[in-house]
């Protein structure tokens, strides 16, 4: 087994924070794997970025929000054909409305991807990282799992369930040698937050003591860092990324 | 390779133990020291070594190396 590749698989790391830590953990060294759903042409991009520096990387398509999806990928892709010791739990997706108004297929589908496909991938990732006796895996929740965010039931169930999740995982892995961390960025430039109306934008900034909008690269130097060898003795711990918007 | 010799094998493995350790009455937790997350690994390795399944309530019957050829055995006749 343990010639096979060392791999960090990234689920939606074809733009935004799930592309930079892609980056980044091949900037460690480990050949990345990268899942996308709608974009292929941006998660072809991401791994040319990989390759063009000397890195390893491949794309592939995966609804996170099929179980059955998810086990096929791992069986067919992950299972004896590399050595998966990094899984980021990054994909996601906001359907914002009003709790009032909110559909139940709008409060679903974001509990499905956001939750539901990041516990499929943590059970598989865990299988088999209980066989090597070694893992790391980070879960990107966010900020708003912690103050909540009008607009967002959804999103912010499913990332607070994120965090029960990871102390959860954290403490059945632990003897295994497997830590669980989530990470929980603020408010960072990506396309998420891009479609934020400008008023909102501003009110934000002036609650961040640290006066400025993450970059997904703040996100992905937190994630390199639970992934390494010098996180080893860290595990079920939430980390805010977030220039002091929550303390 | 039999059924017995097979699950000798996982059990070997996965709980770390000399073969010579291993008896039939040999029992998971009480003398072979397993504990729940060791359990669940054998159960998992057990059901794709076999290719069947062994749900949590029948799993936790199996407290013996015995016990678990037995109901392997069993199960493979009934599928075949």
């Amino acid at each position: 087994m343990s010639d096979l590749p060392k791999t960090a698989l990234i689920t939606g790391g074809s733009r935004g924070i799930g592309r930079a830590c892609a980056l980044r953990l091949a900037r460690a060294g480990y050949l990345v794997y990268i899942t996308y759903v709608s974009r292929p042409e941006q998660a072809e991009e991401t791994c040319r970025f990989i390759t063009d520096s000397g890195g390893q990387a491949g794309s592939f398509a995966l609804d996170i929000g099929s179980h059955q999806a998810i086990e096929g990928f791992f069986q067919k892709e992950i299972k004896d054909r590399v050595s998966l010791q990094v899984l980021v739990n990054n994909a996601g997706l906001t359907r914002d409305g009003l709790l009032v108004r909110m559909k139940p297929e709008q409060w679903q589908q974001v509990i499905n991807v956001n939750l539901t496909g990041s516990f499929v991938c943590l059970q598989q990732a865990a299988r088999l990282m209980m066989r090597s006796r070694s893992g790391r895996i980070i879960n990107i929740s966010s900020v708003t799992a912690q103050t909540g965010n009008a607009g967002q039931a959804n999103y912010t169930a499913a990332k607070a369930g994120l965090i029960g999740l990871t102390r959860t995982a954290a403490q059945e892995l632990a003897p295994r040698n497997i830590t669980v961390n989530a990470v929980a960025p603020g408010f960072i430039d990506t396309d998420m937050t891009a479609d934020l109306p400008q008023d909102l934008r501003d009110r934000f900034l002036q609650m961040i003591p640290l006066q400025r909008f993450g970059s997904p690269e703040d996100v992905a130097a937190c994630v390199a860092f639970l992934a390494s060898e010098e996180a080893a003795y860290i595990t079920g711990q939430v980390f805010g990324v977030n220039g002091g918007l929550y303390m | 390779m039999s059924v017995e010799e097979k699950v000798r094998e996982i059990v070997v493995d996965k709980l770390g133990i000399s073969s010579d350790e291993l008896k039939p009455e040999s029992k998971f937790v009480e003398d072979l020291g397993a504990d729940s997350l060791d359990l669940t690994e054998l159960i998992m390795a057990m059901e794709e070594e076999f290719d069947i399944e062994i749900d949590d309530e029948k799993a936790q019957e199996l407290l013996t190396v015995q016990a678990a050829i037995d109901y392997i055995k069993a199960n493979q006749q009934a599928a075949g």
